[in-house]
């Protein structure tokens, strides 16, 4: 269905049609429902991302999302741009700004965070030559909207299990930044793998804010605090689903001697050296997958409306191995995976 | 006579003074980062003053006007209600939850939801008011303790579990849809519709008015500010009236939700608007407890916000807006005392002058 445009771009069409094909074969990823109506072709000239609340610099998943697209943008030589919501804004406010973003000639536009799904079906459907992606929402309706979703229940049930493997007081923590459901999915498969790893496991969890309040998300101190707290408790592992605030909490499993694991990046490899024999794993949230697909398929003119899910199966999530932390267990995770991506395990998505 | 007319010329002065000042600090800032400061006041004023945007920036302003007022009212006893968020967050979503529950005529399903609205913010408020007035608590400590003791009740509330839903595919959580016999109309115009509060909201500003000006309640809480003990001396019962002024306040603040809630989005979900209440407080500041100063404060306000947006896009830091406000709130307050300074000084001499003059 994709050999709409046979010639050109032939490497990207197979990398497109790659994930898509991924994603219709994984038994968790529902089919895109737009499948097959592709938006006339344009040519990328500047490309926009627009972010939620965090923002850029949260160390994690925004970052990670920018890079994505950056990375398609600076190949094409294009101009990328971002923007930032503020508290208080309203669904009128959030469409305007893509509304200015589209009249100002950015396509791709690409918007991270649900808080965009109302406001995009409006102003998709006011430039249908534009081409929309929205991070982490599946709602929109529209021939120029792609949605782009991760399992991310899936990556957290391989940590998950990598903690109930690892953990010697049979007590696991988990730390999310803001109690949502986005972040209460981690919960659900990190609960889950631990669980299925360690039947007996015990496993506590804590939030560091609730909404309107998304001072979780960047907030170290606050984390430190929360698991010095949980490692006190006999807790040995914690996964801290947290944002920027999960420094804090690998700084408390260095300074109290236990295991902690990371989000979104492979938190090994950018932690500080005194912290990093103490990140077991990393749950791995590749954003700049999804955006990095979006910009370089407008671009190809292979653009594809309907939702993306980036699972297991198709490399959207996963676990981080650096520091070899892991490699005593990564026969079991890697059968965990197995399973999961061929339907065996079905990790649920809500606590 | 001179000094009366010389007086009107100062008050006039204080607000012009205040605006220029903040206009200098932002051409500052916007050439300290690298910007035109001409070129790029002059895009944000061609994009504010378009007709569609115009429209926007008042649909804006209406829930800082009110959030506006009802910081306004706690002013004058000297409370400062930090609380007006919570307040009207809890309001917003127990008048959504209701809304919904229920179906009834147009006119009564609006008046439902916003006795409800009221009665919720009034009722939030008055926590804090007899906090103060039996055990003498700082209103400012114990309405910022009722801010995240609502944002807890609303967390634990707003569940798939309890009274919110969450849409498949979707990670927003939601109150239902409140049915279209609870959603107010827009006023149509040729640049687009104007929320249909605005009307509810100007009676409010002129309500409020009112009750300040041509009412002993109004005068009491007045005398009360300005001297305490004078007007306890005259009978006034403060507690009384410290307690009926944060009701009153909260009352007002439980609205501050319904022009999203009744005009735009009809639930309340993770990404209903937060942070109004703060913004009441600089407005209520910058309008100088004025019905219309607040008007105008509210618009100014939200102009700058709405013009924020075509700054992020010319590669300007959305900041520079935030700093431009807190500028434009500190001149003003800084303007206006300066006035009244001079102003105390006038006056002195005339008294003096009048003493001197006279025979003894």
């Amino acid at each position: 269905m994709f050999l709409r445009t046979p010639r050109r771009h032939m490497i990207l069409v197979w990398v497109v049609g790659a994930l898509v094909a991924a994603a219709c074969g994984g038994p968790a990823a529902p089919a895109p429902s737009f499948l097959g109506t592709v938006a006339p072709p344009a040519r990328v000239q500047q490309v926009a991302v627009a972010y939620d609340l965090s923002g850029r610099g949260d160390g994690g998943f925004n970052d990670i999302a920018y890079n994505g697209a950056k990375q398609a943008a600076d190949e094409l030589g294009v101009e990328i741009t971002e923007v930032t919501a503020k508290l208080d804004d309203t669904d009128d406010d959030r469409a305007e700004r893509l509304r200015l973003l589209a009249a100002a000639g950015f396509d791709p536009i690409i918007g991270v965070g649900f808080t965009y799904a109302v406001p995009m079906q409006i102003v998709a459907a006011e430039f249908p030559n534009v081409h929309f992606g929205i991070v982490d929402d599946a709602t929109v309706v529209a021939p120029n909207v792609q949605g782009i979703n991760f399992s991310e229940h899936e990556g957290s049930f391989l940590v998950g299990a990598a903690a109930g493997l690892t953990s010697e007081t049979g007590i696991v923590g988990f730390i999310g930044a803001v109690k949502i459901p986005l972040l209460q999915k981690f919960e659900a498969g990190y609960v889950a793998g631990a669980s299925a790893a360690n039947p007996s496991i015990e496993v506590q969890v804590t939030y560091l804010s609730q909404p309107p309040d998304y001072s979780g998300f960047g907030d170290p101190p606050h984390g430190r605090e929360a698991a010095l707290g949980m490692y006190d408790n006999g807790v040995d592992v914690i996964f801290a689903a947290a944002g920027g605030s999960g420094s804090g909490v690998h700084e408390a499993a260095a300074l109290s001697g236990n295991w902690s694991i990371g989000v979104d990046a492979d938190e090994y490899l950018i932690a500080p050296e005194a912290v990093r024999s103490h990140i077991l794993t990393s749950m791995l949230k590749n954003a700049n997958v999804g955006t990095y697909q979006i910009v370089m398929s407008v671009a190809a003119g292979t653009f594809v409306a309907g939702n993306l899910t980036f699972g297991l199966a198709n490399g959207g999530v996963g676990y981080a191995q650096s520091g070899g932390f892991v490699s005593d267990v990564k026969a079991q995770l890697d059968a965990f995976a197995a399973q999961i991506s061929a339907g065996t395990i079905v990790v649920p998505e809500a606590p | 006579m001179r000094t009366r007319v010389r007086g009107a010329g100062l008050l006039l002065v204080a607000p012009t003074a205040a605006l220029a000042l903040a206009l200098a600090v932002a051409c500052g800032v916007l050439a300290v980062t690298g910007a035109n400061p001409i070129a790029t006041l002059r895009e944000a004023l061609t994009y504010g003053l378009q007709p569609a945007t115009l429209v926007a920036i008042v649909n804006k302003a209406i829930p800082y006007y009110l959030a506006g007022i009802a910081a306004a009212i706690g002013f004058h006893l000297r409370l400062f209600n930090i609380g007006i968020d919570g307040q009207y967050r809890l309001a917003a979503f127990a008048a959504a939850v209701i809304g919904a529950a229920v179906a009834l005529p147009a006119p009564l399903h609006l008046a439902l939801i916003a006795v409800v609205a009221v009665i919720v913010g009034s009722g939030w408020a008055a926590i804090a008011g007899f906090l103060f007035v039996r055990r003498g608590v700082n209103v400012v400590i114990s309405t910022i303790m009722l801010n995240a003791v609502a944002t807890g009740i609303i967390a634990y509330l707003l569940s798939p579990l309890r009274l919110a839903q969450q849409a498949a595919g979707s990670n927003n959580v939601t109150t239902a849809t409140i049915p279209e016999s609870g959603w107010i109309p827009g006023i149509s115009t040729s640049a687009g519709d104007l929320n249909g509060l605005l009307i509810p909201a100007l009676v409010v500003g002129i309500g409020y008015w009112l009750v300040l000006n041509r009412t002993t309640l109004g005068f009491e809480v007045r005398a009360l500010g300005l001297n305490g003990r004078a007007a306890a001396v005259a009978g006034m019962r403060g507690p009384r009236l410290a307690l009926l002024t944060m009701a009153a306040s909260g009352a007002i603040a439980g609205l501050v939700g319904l022009p999203q809630l009744l005009g735009a989005s009809h639930r309340f979900g993770l990404d209903f608007p937060a942070g109004l209440g703060f913004t009441g407080l600089s407005v209520a500041i910058l309008g100088r407890n004025h019905p219309a100063g607040i008007a105008i404060g509210a618009f100014l306000w939200a102009f700058l916000e709405r013009s924020a947006q075509v700054l992020d896009l010319a590669g300007i830091s959305r900041e520079v807006v935030t700093i431009l406000q807190a500028v434009i709130v500190l001149s003003v307050v800084v303007a206006f005392e300066l006035v009244r300074r001079l102003r105390e000084r006038q006056e002195r001499r005339y008294v003096a002058a009048a003493i001197e003059g006279a025979p003894a």
